[in-house]
């Protein structure tokens, strides 16, 4: 198909979980790389050396300042992508990494690491540790129809990624703190449970209906705060959720 | 505020016809014999209510599988039940494929975010198969509920069959036979903060929603909002497990439905503009922007 969108993985120093997430859209995954994008860049994926031009680059990992070949790499994708996404924790927040002190072999002097955003500017976030495949997928097909869709196509695209925008421009500490400073403290929160729930190391628990957040076992990937309902919420976008999840559900049926 | 009582494919006045879930049931029994209805007929796995808690009147969300599980959480409990906290839970740690969730207004927007933007739920968008919204005023912390019904209405919380906000009332029917109210004005003060930033009464964004208010004592008002909720509700009343009545033939009818909900909303309003400057040259933080 010649109007597909063309994507690169670029992998800073992360697990590689939010790759297998991506792949955890099951055929979805063919669905996306049938009909929607090219994927132009990869580890393992593509036979590609260095970073080509791509409309979006879904990067994972955060950035080791110690490592020059990812700082200049990180720099190259800024350069070369017209879309940059962080995708899950550690690219948006610095997630589990923000708990790095070195001392690993071979390399024992990587000891900093920083998200993506404290080195480029990012467009969209995918906060989350995982990011869910059901989140990832949502966001290619908005950024696809956002580049190639109608012009109707292209406005509720822009509304439904202008959250994820949104977060990119925001908070560096995607802890439970965030819930705390901008939810709780500011009397917005209602006791719904959804920070609970997103949660993936189970860090938070609801006491007498309100979160309670153990920030020891927090590893900040940022999942609680957009999750809630009350840290952003388009209402006129929500209430099209039927017509929207029919439009995902057709965009990614297979035959 | 064009579309305050939301999108709609109907709106009717119903009660079950199910004896048994009727009788221990805050209103027509809606939501226990929808659930009910859909568990029997495959259309859910289980679904997220709320059940008892470690205090009386205290609930805590459970994920009930059975027709026994369902009866045991009728009853509107005037205070948080943070049902969310089981969504994902529902399709892990359980295992369900077709989730049904009740909640009020707030908890709807969130099982909505959460289909259109499930940063950490999991394989849960895709699951949702009935949430039913019920009509939501305000809602209570669980202090706030023990200081109304052991200092306001002088009742011991254990002892409390019932409770019921209409009418101008907040009242207490007691296991012995005894009701007492006080007026609704003194229930006000002690309202969760977070409910009065909200802007939906009848929890525009279920598949259905439901609530006593419009519709005579016994009966719910019954909005039946999206296909799915269409489907579920047609399947049920052509089973005979609803009696309904057209919403024009019944008192007080949807004009009261309407006011109610344009009162919450207005003043809500108010209160999100009035957020905006709370400071000097400072405010405070507005959610839906």
């Amino acid at each position: 198909m010649a109007n597909k969108i063309t994507v690169g993985h670029v992998h800073m120093s992360g697990c590689t979980g939010c790759l297998v997430s991506l792949a955890d859209t099951y055929e979805g995954l063919f669905k996306i790389l049938d009909d929607y994008a090219d994927l132009v860049y990869g580890l393992t994926l593509a036979d590609v050396r260095k970073i080509p031009e791509m409309d979006i680059a879904l990067v994972e990992g955060g950035v080791c300042l110690q490592d020059h070949e990812s700082v200049e790499d990180i720099k190259t994708t800024r350069q070369k992508a017209k879309i940059v996404v962080a995708l899950g924790g550690c690219a948006s927040y610095g997630n589990i990494l923000r708990f790095a002190r070195g001392g690993q072999q071979n390399q024992p002097q990587h000891e900093s690491y920083v998200p993506i955003g404290e080195l480029i500017d990012v467009d969209v976030m995918i906060p989350g540790c995982a990011p869910t495949p059901q989140q990832i997928r949502n966001v290619v097909v908005m950024a696809y129809l956002l580049l190639k869709g109608t012009d109707d196509q292209k406005a509720l695209a822009a509304k439904y990624l202008k959250p994820m925008m949104d977060l990119a421009k925001g908070s560096k500490e995607a802890c439970f703190c965030d819930l705390m400073y901008d939810v709780i403290n500011q009397g917005l929160c209602m006791g719904c449970g959804s920070c609970a729930a997103a949660c993936p190391v189970r860090a938070i628990t609801m006491e007498f209906g309100k979160p309670n957040g153990q920030r020891d076992l927090c590893i900040k990937c940022g999942a609680c705060y957009a999750q809630c309902p009350r840290s952003f919420l388009d209402a006129a976008l929500l209430e099209q959720y039927e017509p929207i999840t029919e439009l995902i559900q057709g965009a990614m049926a297979t035959k | 505020m064009a579309n305050i009582l939301g999108n709609y494919k109907q709106v009717i006045s119903a009660r079950t016809t199910d004896r048994e879930i009727l009788r221990g049931s805050q209103d027509g029994g809606i939501v226990t014999a929808l659930f009910a209805y859909a568990l029997e007929n495959n259309i859910i796995d289980g679904a997220i209510v709320a059940g008892a808690g470690d205090l009386p009147w205290k609930p805590e969300p459970i994920i009930a599988q059975t027709r026994e599980e369902l009866l045991a959480a009728r009853k509107t409990k005037y205070t948080l039940s943070p049902n969310l906290q089981l969504l994902k839970e529902a399709t892990r740690s359980y295992g369900l494929d077709r989730i049904g969730i009740v909640g009020t207004p707030c908890q709807m927007q969130a099982v909505r975010k959460a289909q259109l933007y499930p940063v950490g739920m999991r394989d849960v968008p895709d699951k949702i198969a009935l949430a039913i919204g019920i009509f939501c005023m305000e809602n209570f912390p669980y202090q706030s509920l023990v200081q109304l019904v052991e200092d306001h209405t002088n009742q011991k919380m254990e002892a409390v069959k019932k409770m019921e906000i209409g009418k101008g009332k907040f009242s207490v029917y007691t296991e012995r036979g005894a009701l007492a109210q006080i007026p609704l004005k003194v229930t006000h003060k002690y309202e969760q903060p977070g409910c009065h930033v909200c802007l939906d009464y009848v929890a525009n964004l279920g598949d259905i929603s439901t609530g006593s208010v419009g519709s005579p004592d016994g009966w719910s008002t019954v909005f039946v909002r999206s296909k799915q909720g269409e489907s579920v509700w047609s399947k049920a009343v052509a089973a005979g497990w609803f009696e309904t009545k057209p919403m024009d033939q019944v008192k007080p009818g949807l004009d009261l439905v309407n006011k109610l909900a344009t009162e919450k909303i207005t003043k809500n309003q108010n209160y999100l503009i009035a957020r905006g400057s709370y400071g000097v040259g400072k405010g405070l933080r507005n959610p839906y922007l």
